[in-house]
C-alpha cells in the first residue's frame, strides 16, 4: 500500500516537474556549485541564508554579510570572480584574493558540527559526573558509552596496545567529527547538506593531526627504523634507498588518509546529485520518459543514501583504525 | 582544479574548531566517561567476586545446617531408642515384680489354703473322732467301759477308714 502511494506521488512529482523544468540546466555547474564552498546557504529557491564575510587585507579586516555580494554586485571595492582562478571566490578590485576567514557555508557546517560534538559528549560525560558509576545509562547515553567504549578498547588499546590511553581521546574526537560530518552531510537540508568531509581542507587538517599522533610522540626507536633500518647494508650505504622510502613513507600514511576520506565523501555526494538532476535532464525528454526515470533516480537515490550511511560510517572507522595502527607501528620495537 | 587545492580560510577555521573541540573532549568529555566506564567495570567485577563469595558462604552455611540437622536428627533417634530401652525394661521390671509378688501372692495363697485345709482336715477328723466317739459310746454304750480301750479301738477303726 505504501509503496504504492509512493510511485503514484513520484510519477505525479515526474508530470509536475517539466512544467517547472528549467531550460539548459548545467548538471556539472550545480553539481561542482554543491561540492564547493559558497558565501551563502542556499536552501532553496528564495530561502537564502546569508553568512558573514570576514576579509583581512594590509589595511585591516572588512566584515559584512554575503547579500551585499548577490548577482555581482561590489561592496567596499569586494565583488565574487565569475572566471579565472578564483572562480566563485571574493577578490578585490585588483583581481587578488585577501586572506579570506569568511564564515562559508562549508565553515558554519564546521561549527554545527564542533556544537553538536560537544554538547553531546560533554552532555554525557556530565550524566556519568552526575549519576557516577553504579547507575547504568540508558538510551542516547548508552548508545554513546557503547560508541566511546568500542573506539577505547577495540580500536586504540588493540591497534596501540601499552599507552594507548594518550591516543585514545585524539581517535575519538576523530572518529566522532568525521562521523558527524559525514552523517550531516548526507541530510539534504539546512543543518546538513555542505559537503564538509569531501573538501580536502578538512581531510588535510584530520591528516595533520594524525601525522602529529603518530610521529611527535614516537619513541626513538621509530625514527631509528626510518633513518637506519634494519635491512641489507647495501640497501642504505651508497645510496640511501629505503630510508628515502621510509622517509616518503611517513608523508604518505597521511596523504592516503586525506585522500581516501575526501574522494569517498566527494564521491557519494557526486552520485546523489547526478541521480537527483537525472529527473531534470530527462524532463526535456517528455513525460513519459521523465516518469519512468525519476522512478528510477529516487529508487536509486533511497539505494545510494543507505549505501552512504554505511560509507559515513566505514569511512570514520577507516580513518580511525588506520590512524591507530600508524600510531601503534610507530610505537613498536 | 578547485576542489583539490585546500582553501586558506577553511583550512583556518578546521584548524581552530578541531583544535577547540579536541581540547574541550580530550579534558572534559572522554576522560570523564571512559574513567566512568571503567569504574563500572571495576565495580561489576567486584560486585561478581563478593557475590560469589557469598554465595560460597552460603553454601556452606546450608551444608553446615545440614549437617546440624543430621547430628539433631541422629540425636533425636537415640534419645528415642534410650527411652524406648529404658521403658521396655522399666515394663519389664514391673512386669517381673508383679509376677514375683504375684507368685509370692499364690504361694501365701497356697500355704495358708494348705494350713486352712490341714487345720480343716484336723478339725474334720476330730469332729469325726468325736462324732465316731459319739456314736460309738452310744452303740457300744455299756459294753465298753474303760475309756482307754474305748479310744484305741476308735483309732484303730478310723485308721481303717
Amino acid at each position: 500500500m505504501r509503496i504504492r502511494l509512493l510511485i503514484y506521488i513520484i510519477c505525479v512529482l515526474g508530470f509536475v516537474a517539466p512544467i517547472k523544468a528549467e531550460e539548459n540546466l548545467d548538471v556539472s555547474k550545480l553539481i561542482f556549485e554543491h561540492l564547493g564552498d559558497s558565501y551563502e546557504w542556499h536552501i532553496t529557491e528564495g530561502a537564502v541564508i546569508p553568512l558573514p564575510c570576514i576579509l583581512v587585507n594590509k589595511s585591516g579586516v572588512d566584515v559584512f554579510l554575503s547579500n551585499k555580494l548577490e548577482h555581482g554586485a561590489t561592496y567596499k571595492g569586494y565583488h565574487i570572480a565569475e572566471e579565472g582562478d578564483h572562480e566563485g571566490k571574493i577578490v578585490n578590485a585588483a583581481g587578488e584574493r585577501p586572506f579570506d576567514i569568511s564564515i562559508t557555508k562549508n565553515v558554519l557546517e564546521l561549527f554545527i558540527v564542533s556544537f553538536l560534538l560537544c554538547s553531546v559528549v560533554l552532555g554525557v560525560a556530565r550524566w556519568y559526573k552526575k549519576n557516577g558509576y553504579k547507575k547504568a545509562p540508558g538510551g542516547f547515553v548508552g548508545m554513546i558509552e557503547v560508541l566511546i567504549e568500542f573506539l577505547d578498547k577495540d580500536v586504540a588499546k588493540e591497534s596501540i596496545g601499552h599507552g594507548y590511553e594518550k591516543f585514545s581521546p585524539y581517535l575519538m574526537t576523530v572518529f566522532l567529527f568525521i562521523l558527524t560530518s559525514n552523517l550531516l552531510g548526507l541530510l539534504p537540508v539546512f543543518p546538513g547538506g555542505a559537503n564538509l568531509t569531501g573538501n580536502i581542507a578538512v581531510t588535510l587538517t584530520c591528516a595533520v593531526t594524525a601525522f602529529i599522533a603518530i610521529n611527535f610522540f614516537a619513541p626513538k626507536s621509530h625514527f631509528k627504523e626510518i633513518f637506519w633500518p634494519d635491512v641489507p647494508i647495501f640497501l642504505k650505504v651508497p645510496l640511501p634507498i629505503m630510508p628515502t622510502i621510509e622517509f616518503i613513507g611517513l608523508f604518505t600514511k597521511p596523504f592516503s588518509l586525506t585522500v581516501r576520506l575526501f574522494a569517498n565523501i566527494m564521491a557519494g555526494h557526486i552520485i546523489i546529485l547526478a541521480l537527483t538532476s537525472l529527473i531534470f535532464v530527462t524532463a526535456q525528454m517528455g513525460s513519459a520518459m521523465c516518469a519512468s526515470m525519476t522512478v528510477v533516480s529516487v529508487l536509486f537515490c533511497i539505494f545510494m543514501n543507505c549505501l552512504e550511511m554505511l560509507v559515513a560510517f566505514i569511512q570514520a572507522y577507516v580513518f580511525t583504525i588506520l590512524t591507530a595502527n600508524f600510531i601503534g607501528l610507530a610505537h613498536s620495537e | 582544479m578547485n576542489l583539490l587545492t585546500p582553501d586558506p580560510g577553511l583550512l583556518f577555521w578546521m584548524v581552530l574548531s578541531f583544535a577547540v573541540v579536541f581540547f574541550l573532549l580530550a579534558r572534559f568529555g572522554f576522560p570523564v566517561i571512559v574513567k566512568a566506564i571503567n569504574e563500572r567495570k571495576e565495580f561489576i567485577e567486584m560486585s561478581l567476586i563478593s557475590a560469589k563469595k557469598a554465595n560460597e558462604r552460603l553454601a556452606s552455611i546450608q551444608a553446615e545446617g545440614e549437617k546440624l540437622l543430621a547430628d539433631a536428627k541422629a540425636q533425636q533417634k537415640d534419645i528415642i531408642a534410650g527411652a524406648m530401652q529404658e521403658k521396655q525394661r522399666i515394663v519389664q521390671a514391673a512386669q517381673d515384680e508383679a509376677q514375683i509378688s504375684a507368685n509370692q501372692m499364690i504361694e501365701d495363697a497356697r500355704k495358708s489354703i494348705q494350713a486352712e485345709k490341714e487345720r480343716a482336715l484336723q478339725d474334720v477328723r476330730n469332729e469325726v473322732a468325736s462324732l465316731a466317739l459319739d456314736i460309738a459310746e452310744k452303740v457300744i454304750g455299756e459294753r465298753m467301759k474303760d475309756e482307754a480301750t474305748q479310744r484305741k479301738t476308735i483309732e484303730q477303726l478310723i485308721d481303717r477308714l
